[in-house]
């Protein structure tokens, strides 16, 4: 409880980072790893010089597919956390390219670490990481359904996003066929479950008893307590990566943000940032202070629709009723503001694409001011309530071992006492202006995120009333200072309100897209969630599920 | 709280709550289906039950069987990877069952047109009574939706009985 306590004085004094460190866990290496050390730790552990390119926060490294897991070694020994891992097919601006996979890892306090390994056409295969670093399990899995990249000795290569394969089209991502590729027999989808006397096993899903998205979850039970839980999703996949291949950067950005129709802001800025880093562009101030405020108004909308969510997982109606009405009155604000109820549309590379409506604007703060009121004595009452507060304490833990181990982010890991937050670590926009206090919280149950999240909503409430006061004026947006050379690419992260989601893009040829991949916040933390639940009563798996409130349309894309 | 006190559009609540009555003589049970959305179009629903909008207080309750619903409320695009269960649950529901088709994705696809991961909207795999354009559709736009495919339960009955 104490950092969250940190974080809401200092909120109420209306001043101060309550932790840029201070919120870190004594078991985090504050150690800060620049461009040099990294490459030096690399050359070391590979025993030869390394080629490579980039800037000083993100540096591209060729390896060989062999060398893929030292390489990862040489960084995770720095304390550098995995990001993302994708599969590219290169053969679209060079017949002769061949296929690659990227292992992104981000090293403290330093640059991003691209390692970029070719693999050939014929055969692609390289040494999986899973074992490695656990939180690239479900992104090999990916690149083995997209492209036929085989992750050899991965521990569990079923389908993930392709359930069934497609007639004609096996490897979906591919720009022509493998050389080897066989047809892929169908296989059809295995629950891992528990055996034993008394264990049994429960399907739900994937359609559910609720206004919720899909998703199959196999229970295995002995009683009334979970032993295990296997997940399948992206029954919502929807293939957005292959859709925005060759279209112009500002054709992509509708279907990029509506990869979630709930963190749109969060997706547009991420791809927004990226383009603008392919053609050396900056968006200007009164854009870059409007973003913030958008990225602030949908934190706040979604973490007050979360919490009335969590009421609902309970079965206590007067949470869940008052903190919707709360979430409308939120929505209208962003009507108001945008002429959208998601706020879809606005952010847009080099800027905005329409500004913030000024009447809206100036009466912004005063309306946020009390909803902020009314939120606060919602959660005071339900803090108070025993029956309410005795369901959410100690339920679906995640140890801060777990967290890091399975790469969570967001409010999953900072209610497990990871102080994690891009705004923070990596600000962008007017982030690097404003003090961010992290909340973070030690018991990593629902109470931990339940309070992290009531915390962070008045965070976002501050962020959004400072803003309102103090936008820039001048222009919305800049074109692009150049067009993006074919073949670069580059990385974006933003952190939404279901953490950090980060944006690979690769530019093609006239300034379109080539290769995009987007690994979100609730991509990261679904492994997360399969982990929370075994131990707990089955009837508690809603609780929990909602208390990470992750999205399945941006995890299945 | 002064907004505490609006109300979504007064008229089109009245027509529809004396439609459900008028055709059902008890509530009307409502079953989503998201068959591929963004989410976004499902909050829209979601927001259907709070405070403000509520609209049970018409006449409508979102039921967790399919075989107690008499309208199925899908969204997104049907996706390759839904379409089974989808057409499953269709089945599932009894006769008359109506079908609205709810935004953009699951009237044509959307954004997402032309994907491999599933279909132009949800026509293709389902008997589609009434689509509710929009990017999501509001609140209101989907109670009217709702308010024209109740009174299709009339066409319905009578292709019944004619057959
Ligand atoms: S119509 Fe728009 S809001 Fe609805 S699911 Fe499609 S993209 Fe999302």
């Amino acid at each position: 409880m104490t950092t969250s306590r940190r974080a809401a004085a200092s909120l109420e004094a209306g001043a101060g980072r309550a932790s840029r460190d201070g919120g870190r866990g004594a078991h985090e290496q504050p150690a800060v790893c620049d461009r040099a050390a990294a490459l030096a730790s690399l050359e070391d552990r590979l025993g030869h010089a390394v080629e490579a390119s980039g800037s000083d926060d993100e540096v591209v490294v060729a390896v060989s597919g062999a060398e893929l897991p030292r390489a990862v070694e040489a960084m995770t020994a720095l304390g550098a956390t995995h990001v993302m891992f994708l599969g590219m097919d290169l053969r679209g601006l060079d017949p002769d390219g061949g296929l690659a996979v990227e292992e992104v890892l981000a090293t403290p306090g330093g640059p991003l670490v691209r390692l970029r390994a070719p693999l050939s056409p014929e055969r692609p295969s390289h040494p999986s990481l899973t074992g490695l670093v656990p939180a690239a399990a479900w992104d090999e899995r990916e690149s083995h359904d997209l492209f036929g990249i085989e992750p050899s000795g991965h521990p569990d290569l079923r389908p993930l996003v392709i359930h069934e394969p497609i007639e004609g089209l096996p490897h979906p991502l591919l720009r022509a066929p493998l050389a080897s590729c066989e047809p892929r027999p169908p296989r059809p989808f295995r629950a891992f479950v528990a055996h034993g006397e008394g264990v049994y096993e429960l399907p739900v899903g994937p359609i559910h008893a609720g206004i919720i998205e899909p998703g199959h979850f196999r229970f295995s039970a002995v009683g009334e307590s979970v032993l295990h839980l296997d997940a399948r999703l992206f029954y919502t996949h929807r293939g957005i990566e292959k859709l925005v291949e060759g279209r112009t950067f500002e054709q992509a950005l509708a279907i990029v943000e509506r990869a979630c129709g709930v963190c749109t802001v969060t997706h547009a800025t991420a791809y927004s940032r990226a383009v603008e880093r392919l053609t050396g562009t900056e968006a200007p101030p009164r854009a870059r202070a409007a973003r913030v405020l958008l990225a602030e108004m949908e934190r706040l909308y979604n973490h007050v629709g979360d919490l009335g969510n969590i009421c609902a997982g309970v079965g206590f109606h007067f949470g869940t009723s008052r903190l919707g009405w709360q979430k409308e009155r939120l929505l209208r604000l962003n009507e108001g503001l945008t002429g959208h109820r998601y706020l879809t549309g606005m952010v847009a590379p080099g800027g905005l694409r329409l500004d913030l409506d000024g009447a809206a604007v100036t009466a912004l703060a005063s309306a946020v001011d009390g909803i902020d009121h009314d939120v606060r004595a919602i959660v005071r009452r339900l803090v108070r309530s025993d029956s309410f507060m005795g369901r959410l304490h100690g339920t679906g833990v995640v140890t801060a071992a777990t967290a890091r181990r399975l790469g969570a982010v967001g409010v999953a890991a900072r209610a497990s006492g990871l102080a994690t937050d891009l705004r923070v670590d990596r600000p962008t926009d007017a982030y690097a202006e404003i003090d961010v206090p992290v909340v973070t919280h030690a018991t990593g149950d629902v109470a931990a995120r339940f309070h992290v999240r009531a915390q962070e909503a008045l965070v976002s409430s501050a962020i959004v009333r400072e803003l309102a006061g103090r936008l820039p004026d001048g222009p919305i947006r800049v074109p692009p200072a150049r067009v993006a050379e074919p073949g670069t690419s580059t990385l974006a992260g933003a952190e939404g309100p279901r953490g950090a989601s980060w944006l690979w893009l690769m530019a093609g040829r006239d300034g379109r897209v080539e290769r995009l991949h987007l690994r979100s916040g609730s991509f990261a933390d679904w492994p997360v969630v399969a982990a929370a639940v075994p131990g707990n009563l089955v009837p508690d798996f809603p609780l929990i599920n909602k208390s990470f409130e992750l999205c399945y349309a941006c995890t299945d894309r | 709280m002064s907004d505490g006190a609006v109300r979504a559009s007064v008229p089109v609540d009245e027509r529809l709550r004396s439609s459900i009555m008028r055709r059902l003589g008890r509530s009307l049970h409502v079953r989503h289906l998201d068959a591929g959305s963004c989410n976004g179009c499902d909050w829209e629903i979601a927001a259907l039950l709070d405070p403000y909008h509520d609209v049970q207080r018409l006449g409508i309750d979102f039921v967790a069987s399919p075989r107690h619903a008499d309208l199925l409320l899908v969204t997104g695009i049907m996706t390759r990877n839904l379409a089974d269960a989808a057409r499953r649950t269709y089945e599932a529901m009894p006769e008359p069952r109506l079908v609205v088709a709810l935004g953009a994705c699951a009237i044509s696809g959307g954004v997402f047109r032309g994907t491999y991961a599933g279909s132009d909207g949800v026509a293709e795999t389902l008997p589609v009574d009434v689509l509710v354009p929009g990017c999501p559709p509001r609140p209101e736009a989907i109670i009217e939706g709702i308010l024209v495919a109740v009174g299709r339960l009339d066409v319905r009955r009578a292709g019944r009985q004619a057959t």
